[in-house]
């Protein structure tokens, strides 16, 4: 499968996520750059990796969000390629309209860096389906806006047709996410946000290789 | 030309965390009876013609498609 990376001024977890999708696929991701207005023949897999887009002004990923590039990625996503945004991309994603809701300041106020316990509420998604139902992971946060939002409605939505994917589990909800929302899908499962960095979390130097299988899931590298 | 402000509000039901902090901190200052801060931003808009209603168009249309999350915020235009 080819995967895709696309680049903006201020990220700054793109090389992290290049080196994770190399040392899974055994060859180097293509990437896109900001003013791009078509994606590779045949992309299967488009990752926006996490950092200060455009230096988080206005709102984080709000610039990014509105970029040539991100027209290509949403027509994209309409055709079922997949799509992933860690961090800053799901701040983009939510920001360009691919998913529903909204990312705030923590609760705290604080920038948050640290390992958290996530749940797989949902292993059968494209990205999650080399996980156990229910099962807890170890993944690294690093963020000052992660704080799901969501009206009522949007979240009974997102609830009743399963697509919360993976949650904070019980008593580790580092910014006061909604329903300690850490990343959901869209309506058509191809398109996941989260907060957390599975990039992060792929070789035994990282501490542990729990986010390895989303990005194997989200390459079809995990029988179905 | 034509000068417009916008102000951009985060909605009644949306938790505020920054103004609850900034609340805190008047109350720290001494400032009693602050019974609560909502923060927000103002965006002062100066466009090259005078037509006030396709004025008015344009700046709620940049309102919906970026100046205002319409999850979380409200705005209002005033144009000058």
């Amino acid at each position: 499968m080819r995967a895709v990376v696309v680049l903006l001024p201020g990220l700054n977890r793109d090389r992290d996520m290049i080196a994770a999708l190399r040392t899974i696929t055994g060859h180097e991701p293509l990437t896109l750059w900001q003013t791009d207005t078509q994606l590779p023949a045949r992309t299967d897999l488009v990752v926006i990796p996490g950092g200060f887009s455009f230096g988080d002004y206005l709102r984080c990923g709000a610039i990014g969000a509105r970029m040539p590039v991100m027209r290509a990625v949403a027509e994209a996503a309409r055709r079922g390629v997949r799509v992933l945004g860690v961090c800053n991309g799901f701040q983009i994603l939510l920001e360009a309209g691919l998913l529903p809701g909204a990312l705030m300041r923590n609760a705290s106020l604080n920038f948050v860096c640290k390992t958290v316990r996530l749940q797989v509420v949902n292993a059968d998604t494209a990205f999650t389906r080399g996980y156990r139902p229910g099962q807890v992971i170890d993944c690294p946060v690093a963020h000052h806006d992660g704080n799901y939002f969501a009206d009522a409605g949007t979240l009974a939505r997102l609830h009743d047709a399963n697509r919360i994917v993976l949650r904070y589990a019980e008593g580790t909800n580092p910014n006061g996410s909604t329903d300690d929302i850490a990343g959901i899908v869209n309506s058509e499962g191809n398109v996941l946000g989260l907060m957390p960095h599975p990039e992060n979390r792929i070789e035994p130097a990282h501490g542990g290789t729990d986010g390895r299988a989303l990005f194997e899931s989200a390459l079809g590298l995990v029988s179905a | 030309m034509i000068n417009a402000r916008i102000t951009v509000t985060l909605k009644t039901g949306v938790l505020d965390p920054q103004g609850k902090a900034i609340g805190g901190a008047l109350a720290a200052l001494g400032f009693a009876g602050v019974a609560g801060v909502r923060q927000g931003k103002v965006f002062d808009v100066t466009l090259d013609h005078d037509d006030r209603a396709r004025a008015a168009a344009e700046l709620a249309d940049m309102c919906e498609k970026l100046l205002a999350n319409t999850v979380i915020e409200d705005y209002a235009v005033e144009i000058d």
